[in-house]
């Protein structure tokens, strides 16, 4: 294996490893071309510690005499200490972490590896797809038609193959209106709301440039969206400024002459590179061992997390109120639309459809909204909270999303059919993983390395009877009424259950949630007999 | 020119968004508002002992209006057509929520449709005796004395205290008299795993360099009734520099030099003034109407509540490892030793002891440390016009910190967040004789016995309002000794206490409510499998068909749970 040229010491023996929750043990350390693998030679022990390299955030390195000490962090928020005993070797182990932590090439990756006994690659893979999408919804057929005119990715690379478009709108005309959103980003369907009909679309920016450029085609596709009805909304994840802005770059906004029917509402979130930075300092501030009130609550104001938590919990309120209680259509976009416009799309789905807050139905809308959707996962999570590295395209958009539903799962512990234990699988599984799921940026991507017929799904793993067991809610009660958030400041908390996640007091947190399964399972029983 | 009418009253507390039109009563207990809308004529209770504020912002084209404040931090807006009703109301609702004597509290015109004996039970229903012997005392190292009877030695202590075996009277005695208010040390709690106790008391009277040698003896004397320890530590829980600067009032804390075999150790709990002015910063923070995050986390950093709060509960825990972990003896003051000493003795004993953390124990804990060593309930929840300086909020920071932990181990407390809201109402709304006063020789001298009713059966009654479904005794989290993390990121708000505000948006779906149904319907299930095999032995499944349960979807757990009866409205005769 080509591997091998980056382990120069595979084996070190006499290795102390110190974990959070563990008392420090002493062992064999290996290192193989995807896993860290300590084993426990303690007397009557036979722990074994395998960490997935991918998993690896940043290291810090220390040598002392004949010694070395390196500590890991990872973008679990875990972090782990190695005593290893001999520079050369100390120093030749944290080579081979740097270097195979980071490896570029996907082909290469673990999914590629990883054969587990009980999955088999001829499984189904996936959940959904808009052509499921569409088949099943039966309401659709009339005014709404699937488009293949993607099948090739070639009018939009960011796309999946099919996508679900207004019935009376060809795909020529798609074709010049994809030439007219950045990214060939065309407005798509999303989600329809059975109760009235009303729709969610969701696109990039349109490219109206300085010189306010207009494309009668993409005017003619809003206004077959709406048909009938009097107007629509477009929620812009930008500020009317920074849309203003975006013309300067060629980019722009729907203006109110060329779309009447259309009302703008700017509602400003935050992405990109300030997301990422607000989560390392957040990450920074739950590791602050001062012990000090104020300076924590002065950092967790700073980090601006919790804030823009809120931001997105009221922008996907406001969209499912114009969807659900002011009975109107909607498309929501930024500039690129393949990151705040699907977490709003994502949240204001779980708030109004029953059918996204099963575990099925959940994992299926993030494959859709998400992976379908072409959120570039590759980029958005190559690192966490503590690389030192110069930020590329990091962002932990989805991350900002899970914390989302967590609140949701917090303020409305009944209405979600999955528990925080799949938030948390999901928040380790989208930064390093076994499975295939999350690699790669899009569609075409993932079509173009097999990740499909060479990597195992993860939502199909977590379905497995014994995995969904643990994975849903035991007090979960279906509810058809739209859960609407509260987003005040202090209906919004921290997610201690993930920035504190390796810490004593969660186990207590968690052992209540075994307790309340316990309660619930037992109640079954008796129920039963 | 009582009753008023066409009166507006909005109370947000509950949720109203809209004032509602009606007419205002004034009895002479409540402050009592109906609506005037025929299909509801919904009546709103306002006990005037909760009032802590009555104030009269300037008019406006529409009416005058009058803010009621109360001290479960429920805010009441009205408005009155015209002037000079509102200041006729506006002043007898000043007289009447501050009353000037005992005997115009509520407590001793409250009612409850009990008999004399039922009363007198009543009060023997915490029997604090009982408590010292389930933790083994007396014993050969800590006894029971007599010198405080008839309150001889110290008027604000109980007459029933434990010291060490070891300590004579003429040793009592004297260091009473070299102690602030004539608080000598006395035993709190005993803990029987490690023979280790903790002790209570008020600062020395030492000033720069007094000593006084029974009181020497007395610190000696707690450390030798623990054969395991050959020093006890004494926690002064004020900050270093407020227990320097009492030295110069002739006050202060033990010379090392002086006392052998003891560590002493601050902790830095701030004065009542400190503690009044934050908890106005914390109810500011709740009464925010949209704040954005950051004036939110910004007002809960200014108003140096939580640090507060997490100072007191490090006092307990410091306590509690003492004790536990080492084996050490603690003897814990700060000025008077009976605010302070109250709070970081009665965490202790929760951290230390699981009885405490059951609805029973923890009454007999509040009886204990707070009631019964003399906590001045009366002067600082204002019970009585008084001086408005004694106010603050001790207890109220002990309950949160309960609180707090139960947020940590959610399954480690019997009793849930609406006892400990419950019980703050009952604390400062006078219905009950349990919390007048500010010691027990005061209580008895107003024969309080005679004349009130005891909360705690009461509270007892209601107990399966109280009950935290996810208590199991025999569970690892109500075992032994309790370790909480109190580092900054485990604190958070008390929203049920102190946010009114967001208890107007819908119901929020609470797990333990659905859980105590669970419970509730397993245990009934339970009974009647028990009973159906009792009457048919070896009977199968078929049998047990016509107790069809009901379905998951029949408990009703959307409703929001009732709340803590209001303590009004009982032998008020309706208007």
């Amino acid at each position: 294996m080509e591997f091998s040229e980056h382990i120069k010491t595979a084996n070190v023996e006499d290795v102390v490893l110190r974990q959070p929750l563990h008392p420090p043990s002493r062992g064999t350390l290996c290192i193989t071309g995807h896993h860290l693998l300590f084993s426990d030679r303690e007397e009557g022990s036979s722990r074994q510690v395998l960490l997935l390299l991918r998993n690896i955030d940043a290291i810090e390195k220390r040598t002392s005499g004949s010694s070395g000490t390196i500590t890991i962090k990872c973008k679990d928020l875990q972090v782990l200490q190695l005593d290893i005993p001999g520079m050369e070797q100390c120093l030749n182990i944290a080579h081979s972490i740097e270097t195979l932590s980071c490896l570029d090439s996907v082909s290469e990756m673990y999914p590629f590896f990883y054969r587990p006994a009980d999955l088999s690659l001829q499984d189904q893979w996936g959940l959904s797809s808009p052509e499921s999408y569409y088949s099943q919804m039966k309401e659709l057929h009339g005014r709404w038609r699937l488009s293949s005119v993607n099948r090739d990715y070639s009018v939009c690379p960011s796309y999946p193959p099919a996508v679900i478009v207004p019935n009376s709108i060809d795909d020529d005309t798609l074709r010049k209106v994809a030439k007219f959103r950045q990214g060939g980003r065309f407005p798509v369907l999303c989600y329809y709301h059975r109760k009235n009909g009303m729709v969610i679309m969701r696109s990039s920016q349109p490219l109206t440039g300085a010189n306010r450029k207009r494309c009668k085609e993409d005017e003619l596709l809003l206004q077959a969206v709406i048909d009938g009805s009097d107007k629509g909304y477009i929620i812009d994840t930008r500020s009317s400024q920074q849309a203003q802005q975006a013309r300067m770059t060629g980019g722009g906004f729907e203006s109110k002459s060329c779309y009447s029917h259309w009302k703008r509402l700017h509602r400003q979130m935050e992405r990109g590179k300030a997301l990422q930075e607000s989560l390392i300092k957040l990450v920074e501030a739950c590791g602050d061992e001062s012990n000090n009130m104020d300076r924590w609550l002065s950092k967790l104001e700073n980090s601006k997390w919790l804030s823009y938590v809120q931001t997105a919990l009221s922008t996907a309120g406001l969209l499912a109120e114009c969807v659900e209680r002011d009975g109107h259509s909607v498309l929501v976009h930024g500039s690129e639309g393949t990151d705040s416009s699907l977490l709003i799309s994502t949240l204001a789905q779980l708030i109004m459809d029953p059918c996204c807050r099963t575990l099925d139905g959940f994992l299926a809308l993030l494959e859709r909204e998400w992976l379908q959707a072409g959120h570039p996962f590759q980029q958005r999570c190559a690192h966490s909270a503590y690389s030192h590295t110069r930020l590329q395209q990091e962002s932990p958009v989805f991350l900002l999303l899970l914390d989302c539903v967590w609140q949701l799962w917090r303020q409305f512990p009944l209405a979600l059919g999955f528990s925080e234990a799949l938030l948390l699988r999901l928040a380790t599984e989208v930064y390093a993983s076994d499975y295939g799921t999350f690699l790669c940026n899009s569609d075409q991507e993932r079509c173009a390395v097999g990740v499909k017929d060479k990597t195992h799904c993860l939502f199909q793993a977590l379905l497995r009877p014994r995995e969904k067991d643990y994975y849903s809610n035991p007090l979960y009660e279906p509810t058809e009424l739209a859960i609407w958030p509260s987003v005040h400041p202090q209906s919004l908390q921290l997610w201690r259950g993930f920035f504190l996640r390796w810490t004593q007091q969660i186990r207590h947190l968690e052992e209540a949630q075994e307790e309340i399964r316990n309660m619930v399972i037992e109640w079954g029983k008796l129920a039963l007999s | 020119v009582i009753p008023v009418e066409n009166v507006r009253l909005l109370d947000r507390s509950s949720g109203q968004r809209k004032a509602s039109v009606g007419t205002l009563y004034l009895s002479a207990t409540h402050t009592i508002f109906v609506e005037n809308n025929p299909e509801t004529r919904k009546e709103t209770w306002v006990l005037h002992s909760m009032v802590s504020s009555v104030d009269r912002p300037p008019s406006t084209p529409s009416g005058s209006q009058l803010v009621l404040r109360c001290k479960d931090f429920r805010v009441y807006q009205i408005l009155v057509p015209q002037e000079r009703d509102c200041v006729d109301v506006h002043a007898s609702l000043v007289r009447l929520s501050r009353p000037e004597k005992y005997s115009e509290l509520y407590c001793l015109s409250f009612n409850p449709s009990v008999n004399k004996e039922e009363r007198e039970a009543s009060w023997s229903f915490i029997d604090l005796m009982a408590d010292y012997k389930r933790m083994g005392v007396p014993n050969n190292l800590w006894v029971s004395t007599t010198v405080n009877n008839e309150y001889r030695v110290c008027d604000t202590y109980p007459s029933e205290l434990f010291v060490p075996k070891s300590a004579s009277t003429g040793v009592i005695v004297g260091s009473s008299r070299f102690r602030s208010r004539g608080r000598f040390p006395a035993l709190s709690y005993f803990h029987q795993d490690t023979l280790a106790a903790v002790c209570r008391c008020s600062q020395p009277l030492s000033g720069f360099s007094g000593r006084c040698q029974e009181d020497e003896l007395m610190l000696q004397a707690v450390m030798k009734s623990n054969p395991g320890s050959d020093y006890i530590y004494v926690v002064d829980t004020r900050p270093k520099l407020n227990a320097m600067a009492n030295r110069a009032a002739g006050k202060g804390y033990e010379n090392e030099d002086h006392y052998t075999n003891i560590k002493l150790q601050f902790i830095g709990i701030e004065n009542i003034h400190v503690m009044r002015s934050s908890q106005q910063k914390i109810i500011d923070v709740g009464e925010m109407r949209a704040p954005s995050m950051s004036d939110f986390l910004w007002g809960l950093e200014n108003s140096g509540w939580l640090k507060h709060i997490k100072a007191v509960l490090d006092a307990g825990v410091f306590i509690a490892r003492a004790v536990a972990d080492e084996g050490v003896s603690v003897l814990v003051h700060c000025s008077d030793g009976w605010d302070r000493t109250a709070q970081a003795c009665s965490v202790a004993s929760i951290l230390l002891d699981p009885f405490y953390r059951t609805l029973r124990g923890f009454m007999v804990l509040i009886e204990r440390d707070w009631v019964s060593f003399g906590h001045k309930f009366s002067h600082r929840y204002a019970h009585l016009d008084g001086d408005p300086k004694e106010v603050s909020p001790v207890i109220d920071q002990f309950l949160e910190c309960v609180w707090q932990l139960s947020e940590q181990f959610p399954c480690a407390f019997e009793f849930n967040e609406r006892f400990l809201i419950t019980l703050h109402t009952y604390i400062y709304s006078c219905q009950y004789g349990s919390f007048m006063g500010n010691c027990q020789k005061e209580r008895r001298d107003l024969r309080l016995r005679e004349r009130s009713h005891s909360v705690w059966p009461q509270l007892w009654k209601d107990r399966s309002d109280y009950t935290n479904p996810l208590y199991q005794a025999e569970q690892s989290q109500s075992q032994g000794v309790l370790k909480p993390n109190t580092s900054p990121f485990y604190f958070k708000m008390w929203k049920g206490l102190y946010n009114h505000v967001e208890k107007s948006v819908p119901p929020r779906q609470s797990p333990a409510d659905y859980l105590s149904a669970v419970r509730e319907e397993s245990q009934q299930l339970e009974e009647e499998l028990t009973n159906h095999q009792e009457v048919a032995p070896g009977g199968t499944a078929h049998q047990h068909q016509h107790h069809q349960p009901g379905s998951r979807q029949g408990i009703q757990h959307n409703t929001p749970p009732p709340p803590p009866p209001p303590p009004t409205n009982l032998e008020i005769p309706p208007v």
